[in-house]
This record gives C-alpha cells, sequence and structure tokens, in this order.
C-alpha cells in the first residue's frame, strides 16, 4: 500500500467525521479540529502516560503469546503423538470467547497489570498456536524428507525449517489479532485501575462529560492500533523478505 | 557399494512392494532405476537413503548396515527441496549449516569433517553466483535444480540418489542437467541412482537399468546398457532398440 493513499484514506475519514460532525451539531460528536487541538494539549496533560501504560500492556500480552504459543504450536505441529493429544483440547477451547473470563481472571489474579495481560495473552495464544500448528504441520513433506537427508535429526529440524517457516504464521496471528486485543484492552481498562487509555476513553466521557477529550482518547486508542498493525507490516517485511518478491 | 539382500518392505496396511528382493551397486557406477508408478521406484530410493527402514532384510552401503541417513549420501527431489524463505545461497549453505550445527559426530555429519561454509565456488560452477542472493521463487525450475545440486555435492557425497530430478524442466533444460550430472559424478567420482519413470531418461542415462514391476518386487532386472552417457549415443541404433526392449517390457508387465 501506499503512503499516498493512507493519507488521502485517512483525509476522507476525516472529511466524513466533519460532514457529520456538523449534521449532528450536538457535543456528543465534536468537529475533528476541535478533537485535535484537544488531543495536542492533553498529550502533555496525562494523555501520553495513559497511552504508554496501555502500549505496555497490549506489547507484553502479545510478547507472553508468543513466546508461549508459537513452540506450542510448532510442538503439536511437527509430532503427529502430540497433535493426537493438544489438538482435541484446542478445539475445544479456541472457540470459547476469552473475553468472558475477564471477570474470573480479574477475580484471581487482581487488579493490577499481571490480569490485563493475561487475558490479551489467552485470546492471543490460541490463535498463535492454531496457526502455527496448521503451518507446521502442512509443510510438505518432501521438504523434510531432503532436510533429514542432510543429515538433520529433530533438532536441526526445528531449526532450519519449523522455525522459519511458522515466523509468517506468527506474524499473521498478530495482525489478526491486534484489533481483539485493543478491543479486549479497552475492556481490561475499565475495571479497578485508574491508567491506560480504555479508563481515560470512559472517565472522560462518562464521568467528566468531556466529549472532546474522550474523542482525544479514541484518536490515542485508534494510533495504537494501527501503529502496531504497521510495526507488524514493518516486522514482516524485515523478517520474512522472501513473501514480497515480484 | 550397495548391497541389498533380502529386502522385504511395505507400508504399514498396504500391500508388499519388495519382497526378499537382492541388489547390488559398485562404487562408481551410474544406474536408473525404472518403473511404472506405484512400483516403488521411490520408495527404494528412500531406503538406499535410510529414509525408510526394511520390513525385513538387510541394506548395506560402504560395508556399513543402514539404519539412518548417511552423511555421505546426497538425496535429490523433483521438487520442494529447497526452502523457499532462503536464498540461492542460503540453500546451498544449507547441508553444511546443518552439519555445523551438530559438528563432526559421526552420525549427522562425517567424523572427519570440519566446519566450512563456503559454496560459493560450486555456485560458480554450476552458474549460479549471480542468483545467489535470490530466493527459489525467483529463479526458474533448472536453476533451483542446481541449486539442489549445489547444496548436495557441498557436501562431498561419495552416493547421489535422485528422484525423479529432471521430471518438471523443459526438454532442452533437462538433457543440460542431464549431462551436467554425469559429467560432474565422473569427476568426483560419485555412485549415482537416478529414479524416473522415462524410458529415454533411463537409457540416455544409466550404465545400467534396474526396471522395476509391479509390486512386489522379487527379482531385480537389470539391462546392460555400457555406452549410456557418450556422446551421440541418444541418436545411436543401440539406444533406440533398448527404448524399444524397455517400452515392450514395461507394456507386457503392464498386461
Amino acid at each position: 500500500m501506499k503512503r499516498r493513499d493512507l493519507l488521502l484514506s485517512a483525509l476522507g475519514l476525516v472529511i466524513v467525521w466533519q460532514v457529520f460532525a456538523m449534521i449532528v451539531s450536538r457535543p456528543i460528536l465534536p468537529a475533528p479540529w476541535e478533537v485535535f487541538i484537544v488531543f495536542f494539549q492533553e498529550l502533555g496533560n496525562g494523555l501520553m502516560i495513559h497511552f504508554g501504560v496501555s502500549l505496555w500492556r497490549v506489547v507484553a500480552g502479545m510478547a507472553l503469546s508468543v513466546l508461549v504459543a508459537a513452540p506450542a504450536g510448532l510442538a503439536i505441529g511437527g509430532s503427529r503423538t502430540m497433535n493426537r493429544i493438544f489438538s482435541p483440547i484446542i478445539y475445544l477451547l479456541y472457540p470459547i470467547p476469552k473475553v468472558v473470563f475477564v471477570p474470573v481472571v480479574l477475580l484471581f489474579l487482581g487488579i493490577g497489570d499481571t490480569a490485563k495481560i493475561t487475558i490479551i495473552f489467552l485470546i492471543l495464544f490460541f490463535q498463535i498456536v492454531v496457526l502455527v500448528r496448521d503451518q507446521a504441520a502442512g509443510l510438505p513433506p518432501q521438504l523434510l524428507q531432503s532436510l533429514r537427508s542432510l543429515g538433520a535429526g529433530r533438532r536441526a529440524l526445528f531449526r532450519f525449517v519449523y522455525l522459519p517457516a511458522s515466523l509468517p504464521a506468527i506474524l499473521t496471528a498478530l495482525r489478526q489479532s491486534i484489533g481483539t486485543a485493543v478491543a479486549v484492552l479497552y475492556i481490561t481498562e475499565l475495571f479497578a485501575t485508574k491508567y491506560g487509555l480504555g479508563y481515560y476513553i470512559y472517565y472522560n466521557g462518562g464521568t467528566l462529560f468531556n466529549y472532546p477529550a474522550m474523542y482525544a482518547g479514541v484518536i490515542a486508542m485508534s494510533l495504537l492500533g494501527l501503529g502496531m498493525y504497521f510495526a507488524v507490516d514493518w516486522l514482516e517485511r524485515w523478517l520474512c523478505p522472501w513473501k514480497f518478491i515480484s | 557399494m550397495i548391497l541389498i539382500h533380502s529386502l522385504t518392505f511395505g507400508y504399514p496396511r498396504g500391500a508388499l512392494i519388495f519382497q526378499d528382493f537382492d541388489w547390488q551397486v559398485a562404487r562408481g557406477q551410474t544406474w536408473t532405476v525404472l518403473g511404472p508408478s506405484g512400483c516403488g521406484k521411490t520408495s527404494l530410493l528412500y531406503l538406499l537413503a535410510g529414509l525408510l527402514q526394511p520390513t525385513s532384510g538387510q541394506i548395506e552401503i560402504d560395508g556399513q548396515p543402514l539404519t539412518r541417513p548417511r552423511p555421505r549420501t546426497g538425496l535429490i527431489l523433483q521438487d520442494y527441496g529447497l526452502l523457499p524463505w532462503a536464498t540461492v545461497r542460503q540453500n546451498a549453505e544449507l547441508g553444511l549449516r546443518v552439519r555445523n550445527f551438530y559438528g563432526p559426530d559421526g552420525t549427522h555429519a562425517p567424523r572427519d569433517y570440519s566446519p566450512a561454509r563456503d559454496v560459493m565456488p560450486w555456485l560458480e560452477r554450476l552458474g549460479l553466483a549471480e542468483f545467489a542472493d535470490r530466493f527459489p521463487a525467483q529463479i526458474s525450475g533448472g536453476q533451483r535444480q542446481r541449486a539442489a545440486i549445489v547444496r548436495t555435492l557441498a557436501l562431498s557425497p561419495d552416493l547421489l540418489l535422485m528422484d525423479e530430478p529432471f521430471a518438471s524442466l523443459d526438454a532442452v533444460t533437462r538433457e543440460d542437467l542431464q549431462n551436467l550430472t554425469l559429467s560432474l559424478c565422473a569427476e568426483q567420482q560419485l555412485t549415482l541412482v537416478i529414479v524416473t519413470h522415462a524410458i529415454e531418461e533411463a537409457v540416455a542415462l544409466g550404465e545400467k537399468i534396474l526396471l522395476l514391476e509391479t509390486a512386489p518386487n522379487q527379482n531385480a532386472r537389470v539391462f546392460e546398457n555400457s555406452q549410456a552417457g557418450q556422446s551421440n549415443y541418444r541418436n545411436s541404433q543401440a539406444y533406440h532398440d533398448l527404448c524399444n526392449l524397455l517400452w515392450k517390457e514395461m507394456r507386457h508387465e503392464k498386461a
């Protein structure tokens, strides 16, 4: 995608927003310029800290899920026995909407960051395990045979085939889950915290009725999701250049 | 070099493919294994590569019983052999990197192996130097197969096993690569076993031709073809006669 196209799309969205603001003409939908001004004022007024806290929670949750789920997916996809044992369990747990566990996790892990990071981890874990497992299990047998014939045993197969083959699956899983992760982050930040963009948005909108500030929070949260999306794209270009050849 | 004694092999829940099968290959010989689909050609190659194990009987290579892939055996498959995420150079280095990963333990790499990484001379020799930094998807089928050959030769094998290595190539590229393979084998004094379903290829390449039949194979039917590999052999009467003979044999077998 070209940068120019992205900028034009962003401009288009701002224009639509402006038109709606003019039609609605009430404080609950301020015009974009008003929100932008408040956004920059709020940055120095605590919004930056809320952004940082949210970023930390979502990045920690994602990193944790990659570190745990990718090896698990590799192990399950790379071994028929492991696949037979664990796939039915994953099959049962995968479709359960993990967000319903928010109150349970809060009860068990308390009100700190651990609970919030754990919930993001729970959601991403299954997406990554499933994608990495399928990628590892779907490798052409000829590829594995030719590596074995070069002397590769199990360890070398993981190092030279399974691991690099699973990288795109990990990144795809991350990209697919960023939206969910940020949405869940918002929900977890509604409970028992005074920091984070979820708290900031809800506090300004629901308690202070400071709508421009609330929208500034919404913009910050969108930028958080968008930034992570770009980061994953960049990582993919850096780690998987072979996927971008013409 | 290869000694197969009383080999019996079948896949679990499948019919037997080899039954009491004996076969010998002397060092430095060039063999083609010919037969219809499903006759067990590829299984034989995988058995020789140590990737499959016999149900009963013995396979010895270089005097040693074969129980797992052997460091000095090179295997080249028709396709999918190259890692799509690695460049030509990285793919060519792969066997060496696997050896460096384990060190000279005698199982994954020969005991006398000293870590090396330089495949550029081979890439240059096979005309791949300028494609060294490209990915497999960016080069032609013939170049991919050359890269697979470099990867194998970089490990200094003494036995080269090839499974339909030229099947997906156009006629000109195929003949070039066939000639290249023969000259490299002669130069490096390799024993060569090529599996093919194409009669012309079997006759053009194999000093000896093993004809497999409908499974289970019990006797090794061997055809002598001492002129194979000589220049202009493909246009000679002897070549055409042998092709015709093998064609009749395979047709007879099918009927």
